[in-house]
């Protein structure tokens, strides 16, 4: 074992299996990641939400070390009591020593393999191992025979915890998308992980295809924690115990789920990115409050257009007010520091926020509106 | 407003109308394209001047059959393709399939009897009937031959397909021996039949056997690992130079040296391996195209070990096991230990038995290593990379050991080509090799033992078989040699397998593990690999 990888477990943190410190990732000039710092606790569900673009899968290519972070320190508490320090290590070690098992948002799958053999490739270490490193197995001396045979069960438990052992023998490229996604998740968990990290497995799927992820999701979490990034809010809400919001590669809330959905700044910056997405956020958070506090639209007297999404127009507009006040953003700023500025300004405001008419998320305007600068 | 339809547009022209057109079509374009070609050719004449030469009739000949072909084809062709598929009104079965009007009993038994006769009265023939008779009559025994086996291999076509593995290994053991047996009844003596048999063995049996080995050996590379190497020759070459030199300057056996050459093969295979792996797609096929060329060239000068171009000759011969050699002046030399008459033809059956078991060792392998983790680990690898890392496998050493796989068996085919030739040569390890190989898997369906097999079998043993055409001397002169055109029907046979099978003959994937029941996966969702 690499002496450098390894830290004494820190005392305190015993109930934190992924720890990330002021993690920073730069694409040149982009800063896809700024000091980032959370927790995901053991044997929890921690998801990692935020708009498109927000850093999310750079965050999982940084733990899972596709990516080598410009800062920071991703700590990694195995159940043993050993630690990792997960941005030392190489990117295939990850999974092999530090047990950390990763999905991906574009489903990488063995296409022309079957279903068992997609899982039985992710027990490879485990086999080898078995097989004398193939030159044991090859001659059939040692208990390659049995460990293969594990293998299989093992594959066939997950196999039917996926619901799709029935199609153990078809190749992975015929399956339905759906099906597609909760194979790589069983695949993950053939590697036998402490921390599954998933990279919206809920995308594309329909209501009763996500209902089973969530099933299946909430079975694993008895096992295994699991660090989620996720779009679809009733995943989120439902099985989360723990949300970390991202935006613009920093995190601008973190808490328990019902904490999170009343935060204004991760609605603002939820508004931010498109019309269908407010519209779930409301009505997820059906909170008539929230509602009324966001839905703080311009005066159709004053105001550029009645657009229920006003603060989702170009991010470089000027947020006009009626008593003259000007809030300028510059471009590229997030929805969360508007709402922080809006936050600073509101007090000295009462009547605005009187007048605000809570808009019934139907009522929107039907015609597409120009987004902010994202897509 | 009144909408005019013109009335030819209802009437659809006849085939023949159309296949007129498109005749007329197809003549001027090849016109076009074969004026300058075929219709001009530059020649030298006495007084080493340049001089044109004109061959409109050829020209005319080449176009005039162009035109033909392409009338034919749409006049008759398509059209009974197109009712091929139309299933009779009153019966409700689809038309006898061609093959099944094409292969018929009485056929076959005319065709039997045909070559039967032919071959009875083979050596009267020149004598009855001419040379210039005498060689079409050969070439329609060829037919006759080839009739009466392609009517065997379709009536017992789900029989072959069910068992060809088993029948495939059984007709290679045996082959040697059939061909013994069949050319001493021919000349009726045991020794003409070996001495006749030598062709048959060498020319065809090692040969097809030894590029069988090395398209499997490179199979692994490419078709298991998905890493395109275009200088596996290289490998090739080391083998071979590992047993000419330390065979000739140490007097080591053969059977010491076989393994060695393939580890010294598979130690180039990693050292090649180390910088290139980090490569991918057209950048990994370059850098191992130079490799073999720099192998190659290093072989060229480095006069004082390799002797340069004049290559090493004086390879000893490989002994049966130590017990007994192949050289008649030796004292255990097999004729004389077996008491049986002097004859090369041993050295050649033994060779032969030699490379199909060595050939049959690379498959086993194979077949086995599919089935371990490393092997399902080199298949993941062609499927998705990314997928691989984040399941914890070190793609770096799995390349490697594909690579050192894949040139551990390329050093063993050397060991033995240099063990079978006596003398090796730097001419022997050119890059056309390394695309001839990477050929056969490609056609054969990258992956499947049994398509390499059989695509090797078809385009070594039909460029070996154009050699043996003679009568087309008869047909376009003396001194037409068919083997020059061998390249141009390699490239035909590859532009239309891929044409009408892209995956190669065998297209679809053997599951190597299975819960219930194991079913091929059909090449649609297989990847070739990027690296
Ligand atoms: N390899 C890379 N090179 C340059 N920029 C990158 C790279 N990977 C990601 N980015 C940029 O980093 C930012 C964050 O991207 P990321 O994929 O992490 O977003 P995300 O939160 O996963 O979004 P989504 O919800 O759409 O998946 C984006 O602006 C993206 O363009
Ligand atoms: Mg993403």
């Amino acid at each position: 074992m690499n002496a450098s990888s390894i830290q004494k477990a820190n005392p305190g943190m015993k109930d934190a299996i992924l720890q990330v410190e002021h993690l920073s990732m730069k694409f040149g000039g982009l800063v896809a990641i700024g000091d980032l710092s959370f927790q995901a606790k053991r044997g929890e569900i921690t998801a990692l939400i935020g708009p498109n673009g927000a850093g999310k899968t750079t965050v999982f290519n940084c733990i899972t070390g596709f990516y080598k972070p410009s800062e920071g320190m991703i700590t990694l508490n195995g159940a043993d009591g050993s630690s990792f320090l997960l941005e030392r290590l190489p990117n295939h070690e990850i999974p092999a020593r530090a047990k950390v098992a990763r999905t991906f948002q574009n489903i990488r799958l063995f296409s022309g393999m079957t279903l068992l053999e997609n899982l039985l490739v992710a027990q490879h270490n485990k086999l080898m191992k078995a097989s004398g490193y193939t030159i044991l197995g090859l001659f059939g001396i040692g208990g390659y025979r049995r460990a293969s045979a594990e293998s299989v069960e093992l594959a066939k438990h997950w196999l039917e915890k996926a619901d799709l052992v029935d199609r153990a023998d078809d190749p992975a490229g015929d399956l339905p998308y759906g099906a597609q996604r909760r194979l790589e998740i069983a695949r993950a968990m053939c590697t036998g992980p402490e921390l599954l990290c998933l990279d919206e497995p809920a995308a594309g799927l329909n209501p009763k295809e996500s209902a089973a992820l969530n099933s299946l999701l909430m079975d694993i979490k008895s096992s295994t924690s699991i660090l989620l990034i996720e779009h679809d809010m009733s995943v989120v809400m439902q099985i989360s115990d723990h949300v970390v919001v991202l935006e613009y590669g920093r995190k601008i809330s973190d808490g328990s789920p019902q904490a999170v959905r009343t935060d204004p700044r991760v609605i603002a910056a939820y508004l931010g990115v498109d019309d269908e997405e407010v519209e779930t956020v409301l009505t997820e958070v059906g909170d008539e409050d929230v509602i009324e506090q966001l839905d703080i639209g311009p005066d159709t007297a004053h105001g550029p257009g009645t657009s229920s999404s006003y603060l989702a127009g170009p991010v470089s507009d000027t947020i006009g007010h009626s008593e003259g006040e000007r809030v300028t953003v510059s471009k590229g700023a997030s929805k969360a520091a508007q709402v922080d500025a809006r936050a600073s300004v509101a007090p000295r405001k009462p009547a605005e926020r009187a007048t605000a008419k809570p808009k019934p998320a139907a009522a929107k305007s039907p015609t597409p509106k120009p987004r902010g600068g994202r897509k | 407003m009144a909408v005019t339809v013109s009335s030819e547009r209802d009437t659809v022209a006849s085939p023949v109308q159309r296949a007129f057109r498109e005749a007329l079509y197809a003549g001027a374009i090849s016109l076009g394209l074969f004026v300058l070609f075929i219709g001009l050719k530059t020649d030298q004449n006495i007084s080493n001047q340049l001089i044109l030469v004109t061959r409109w009739w050829l020209l005319i000949t080449v176009v005039v059959l162009t035109m033909l072909g392409r009338f034919f084809y749409i006049a008759y062709g398509q059209p009974f393709m197109a009712n091929q598929k139309i299933a009779n009104v009153a019966t409700g079965l689809l038309p006898a399939s061609v093959a099944s009007r094409f292969f018929l009993l009485p056929a076959f038994i005319g065709a039997i009897v045909l070559a039967v006769v032919l071959f009875v009265f083979g050596g009267a023939l020149p004598g009855l009937v001419g040379d210039g008779l005498a060689g079409y009559l050969q070439f329609l025994r060829a037919l006759a031959v080839i009739y009466a086996l392609a009517c065997v291999i379709f009536y017992f076509r789900a029989y072959i397909h069910d068992n060809f593995t088993k029948l495939g290994v059984t007709a290679l053991v045996l082959y040697p021996i059939l061909v013994v047996g069949v050319l001493s009844l021919m000349s009726w003596s045991f020794v003409g039949g070996l001495q006749g048999s030598l062709k048959w063995i060498d020319n065809f049996g090692i040969q097809i056997l030894i590029y069988v080995m090395l398209a499997w050996g490179l199979n692994i590379v490419v078709g298991l690992a998905g890493l395109l190497d275009l200088g596996y020759v290289a490998f090739y070459a080391v083998g071979a130079y590992a047993y000419a030199l330390l065979g000739s300057h140490y007097g080591l056996s053969f059977w010491i040296l076989l393994p060695a050459a393939g580890a010294m093969a598979a130690f180039w295979g990693v050292m090649l391996g180390f910088p290139v792996l980090r490569l991918r797609g057209d950048y990994l096929a370059i850098v191992t195209l130079a490799f073999g060329e720099i192998i190659r060239l290093v072989l060229i000068n480095w006069r004082e070990v390799t002797n340069g171009s004049a290559g090493i000759s004086g390879i000893p011969k490989v002994t049966f096991f130590g017990l007994m050699t192949f050289n008649s002046t030796d004292p255990n030399y097999i004729g004389k230990v077996l008491h049986i008459a002097q004859s090369s033809a041993y050295y050649k059956i033994f060779l032969y038995y030699l490379i199909l078991a060595l050939a049959l060792l690379t498959a086993f392998v194979t077949i086995r290593l599919r089935r371990m983790p490393v092997g399902r680990a080199w298949e993941a690898l062609r499927e998705d990379e990314i997928a691989c890392r984040s399941l914890g496998i070190n793609t770096t050493t799995t390349k490697l050991t594909a690579f050192a796989t894949g040139a551990m068996f390329g050093g063993f085919a050397g060991a033995f080509f240099s063990a079978r030739q006596g003398f090796v040569s730097p001419e022997s390890f050119v890059f056309l090799e390394s695309a001839i190989i990477l050929a056969i898997v490609v056609l054969g369906g990258m992956g499947s033992l049994v398509g390499i097999a059989v695509a090797a079998m078809v385009m070594i043993g039909g460029t070996e078989a154009l050699r043996e055409l003679d009568f087309l001397k008869q047909v376009f002169g003396k001194d037409f040699t068919p083997e020059l055109y061998r390249m141009l029907l390699f490239g035909m046979a590859m532009v239309i397998v891929m044409l009408w099978k892209p995956r190669g003959f065998v297209g679809s994937r053997e599951p190597t593990a299975f819960l219930k029941e194991r079913r091929a996966v059909s090449s649609s969702f297989t990847k070739e690999g990027h690296g």
